[in-house]
């Protein structure tokens, strides 16, 4: 599958050519740090939540890898328990939080009004407040591990008690943390629905918008809705903790089942804020490489917008073992199967699309065909666990490790990849380096299967999750995971690499960067100057 | 100058519009997930899910007894975290037909040297049989005060209603020793307070 080289432009768009409206109009950026520290450009933000994610994502991975390297073996060999669950712990909510949203949040900032032709964000002030949220909210989290008692060793789900009368001191930091978090994503949906709805180039109606601008569309209403909820649950685990309430206490007349009910009613649509701008992105890969147009626009928006209502009415799909009356256990068992018809509509749309294309290989199209499958292989064990009897023998074991981080590595990070390989040749005016970009491919998809493809067998074996040690059965199964561990991880780096040698320079792109390539972003040129579309472009609605 | 303040007015109050109807949304959803806290204990106790039980004195229904069926009643005592106290029951299960009334007596005993306070949390599995499980008295309505030392007996009088349903053959009644840690706390349960000494 030799790589065909992306076409060149027919027409005369150089990247240099126009960098119109970059003139007068704007006074000088201040220079240096507070150039970055002030900006309310969407462009820039846009860049420093990438970066941003970036670097969490390597350090949320450092603790993976810990996590990975006391399993290398059984027995306990290089961390002491207590620490272990920190570790889980806080690679969980790193990777949430810090890795996966904000690199959803920073391509959102990049793209979204190059897509609809807007000048900007609706409220881009708000927008710099926004992202600087982020970088107070980590530090304070990372912070907790250095103090007395540790960081949070509960479980990125944080169930009460165990998040409350059993928790270290520092809770009540990691409270703090995840409340700035969440008013961060707040304000970046609001300002996101603020943009779609009212800033789109004349001429361009919602079912003209690409998928990507429709996805974080519904994304951003997910967010308006469940982020309150858990911001209204770590309060009512603050006033646990602090003042004496016994919201989940059951000496006090509380419940803690009821914490899991809170959490998951923000829980399950928060997996979907993690993978329906995944959807968008790869929704706009793979017809430009495919060279057809996508096979069931319409349908993919409608598949969008029933994942998202349905998310609502399945949480308690994590929560079979918790009692559930039998009534309640078939409904969220039969709601949860349901969300797979939306999902396997998306599926068969891409591969439709694919059906009979003329298909090229360059390195987004490889990590969107990745997620295809490996995302579906993630949805098939997710049916498996949304049986309920079958779900008894499964909770909480490697089984549902496995699971979700299917959908979420080669899920969530591999669509997060294919976007940034997407879009690089917009951002800096070069192709990323192909070579490099395949080497980084081919590791990361070897790495992530045989990290996360034995777990299934681990879990069906019966091997627990979040515990520092195993019975002996189990030692190959977690050795192949570790090995593959430490080769995802260390495959990263190059990455890292084809971003800054494609920043630095390579082959030019023009403003088409990729011939099939339709959205109104392709029209700007490459790199994007600071500021575009300040006269609105008239939408013109492709032909076929 | 942001780019917004370029844009035109109508523009500008359609944003505007878009943000407030967020924020009420945002403000909505914050008080809904509060508001959820009680309407899930309303919930439970209407359907009886949850194994949360009446927490005051039900009558004895006059019904017959029936005794095609026996139903086997198992007690568990557990002790909550940070309660010197040890709570015994006198047998861990009885035979009884459904209808027909039972007692039980459970001791607690304190067995720190200094006065507590305590209380039993019940809970019934499976929780089909919460709503047919009346109790006629039971020390769980009440806290309990212990002097250092000192021992109390305290009946449960009870009966499984006759509408028990047909699958159920055995019921589990938890009860769980919380501390009560000040005077304060009972007040805002808003709970009877039954003395040791008292008894
Ligand atoms: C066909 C679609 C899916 C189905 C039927 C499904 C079903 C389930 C079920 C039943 C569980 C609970 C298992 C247990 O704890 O015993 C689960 C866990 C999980 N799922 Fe999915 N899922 C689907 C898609 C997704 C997607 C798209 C994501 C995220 C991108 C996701 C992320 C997760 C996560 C993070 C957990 C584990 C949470 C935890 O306990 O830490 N799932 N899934
Ligand atoms: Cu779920």
């Amino acid at each position: 599958m030799a790589p065909k080289v992306p076409p060149q432009p027919s027409l005369e768009q150089s990247s240099t050519a126009t960098a119109a409206g970059h003139g007068l109009a704007h006074a000088a950026p201040p220079k240096g740090i507070l150039r970055w520290l002030l900006t309310t450009n969407h462009k820039e933000i846009g860049s420093l939540y990438l970066i941003f994610s970036l670097i969490m994502f390597f350090i949320g991975g450092i603790f993976a890898l810990v996590v990975r390297a006391e399993l290398y073996q059984p027995g306990m060999q290089l961390i002491q328990p207590e620490f272990f669950n920190q570790m889980t712990t806080m690679h969980g909510l790193i990777m949430v939080f810090a890795a996966v949203m904000p690199a959803f949040t920073g391509l959102a900032n990049w793209m979204i009004p190059l897509q609809i032709g807007a000048p900007d964000m609706a409220l881009p002030r708000l927008n710099n407040f926004s992202f600087w949220l982020l970088p107070v909210a980590f530090i304070l989290l990372l912070s907790t591990l250095f103090m007395p008692g540790g960081g949070p060793n509960f479980g990125w789900t944080f169930y009460a008690p165990l998040s409350t009368t059993y928790a270290p001191p520092s809770t009540t930091i990691f409270i703090l943390s995840l409340h700035i978090a969440g008013i961060s994503s707040i304000l970046g949906a609001i300002n996101i629905i603020a943009t779609i709805l009212n800033m789109r180039a004349p001429g361009m109606r919602m079912m003209d918008m690409p998928l990507f601008v429709w996805t974080w569309l519904i994304t951003s209403f997910l967010l308006i809705a469940v982020m309150p909820v858990l911001a209204g649950v770590i309060t009512m685990m603050l006033m646990d903790i602090n003042f004496g309430t016994s919201f989940f206490d059951a000496a006090g007349g509380g419940d803690p089942v009821l914490f899991q009910h809170l959490f998951w009613f923000f829980g399950h649509p928060e997996v979907y804020i993690m993978i329906l701008p995944a959807f968008g992105i790869v929704s706009a890969i793979i017809p430009t490489f495919a060279r057809k147009p996508l096979f069931g626009y319409a349908s993919m928006v409608y598949a969008t917008a029933s994942i998202a209502i349905l998310s609502f009415l399945v949480w308690a799909h994590h929560m079979f073992v918790v009692g559930l009356p039998l009534a309640a256990t078939l409904f969220f068992m039969y709601t949860t199967m349901l969300i797979a018809v939306p999902t396997g509509v998306k599926v068969f749309n891409w591969i439709t699309t694919l059906f009979r294309g003329s298909i090229s290989f360059e390195p987004p199209m490889l990590f969107a065909l990745a997620f295809v499958v490996l995302f579906t292989i993630g949805g098939f064990s997710g049916l498996m666990l949304a049986i309920a009897p079958a779900d008894f023998q499964y909770h909480d074991t490697y089984f549902v490790v496995a699971h979700f981080h299917y959908v979420l590595v080669p899920g969530a990070v591999f669509a997060i990849m294919a976007g940034v390989y997407y879009w690089l040749p917009k951002w800096t005016g070069h192709y990323p380096h192909e070579r490099l970009a395949q080497w980084h491919f081919w590791l990361s998809v070897i790495g992530v299967n045989l990290t996360f493809f034995p777990m299934h067998f681990s879990g069906l074996a019966g091997m627990p999750r979040r515990i520092p040690d195993y019975a002996l059965q189990f030692a190959d199964f977690n050795l192949v995971s570790s090995l593959g561990a430490f080769l995802f991880g260390f495959s990263q780096l190059l990455f890292v690499a084809v971003v800054i040698l494609c920043v630095r320079g390579g082959r030019k792109a023009p403003a088409q960067a990729w011939d099939y390539a339709e959205d109104l972003e392709w029209t700007v040129p490459s790199p994007a100057p600071l500021h575009t579309f300040e006269t609105p472009p008239t939408y013109q609605r492709p032909a076929h | 100058m942001s780019r917004i303040e370029m844009g035109n007015d109508d523009q500008r109050s359609a944003i505007r519009r878009t943000v407030w109807r967020s924020v009420a949304a945002l403000v909505g959803m914050f008080a809904f997930a509060f508001a959820l806290v009680p309407l899930y204990d309303v919930f439970c106790e209407v359907t009886g899910i949850n194994g949360k039980v009446e927490t005051s004195a039900q009558a004895l229904v006059n019904e017959e007894i029936d005794d095609s069926r026996y139903v086997t009643v198992q007690f568990i005592t557990r002790n909550g975290s940070g309660l010197p106290w040890r709570m015994d029951v006198e047998t861990r299960q009885i035979r009884v037909h459904p209808g027909q009334s039972a007692e039980v007596n459970f001791t607690f005993n304190n067995q720190s040297d200094g006065v507590s306070w305590g209380r039993a949390v019940p809970s019934v599995s499976p929780s089909s049989a919460t709503r047919h499980l009346r109790k006629v008295s039971c020390f769980c309505f009440d806290e309990q005060r212990l002097e250092a030392g000192e021992r109390l007996e305290l009946p449960l009088v009870f009966q499984l209603a006759r509408d028990l349903p047909e699958e159920v053959n055995s019921v589990t009644l938890v009860y769980t020793l919380y501390p009560v840690e000040t005077r304060k706390a009972q007040l805002q349960a808003g709970a009877k307070v039954l003395e040791g000494d008292e008894v």
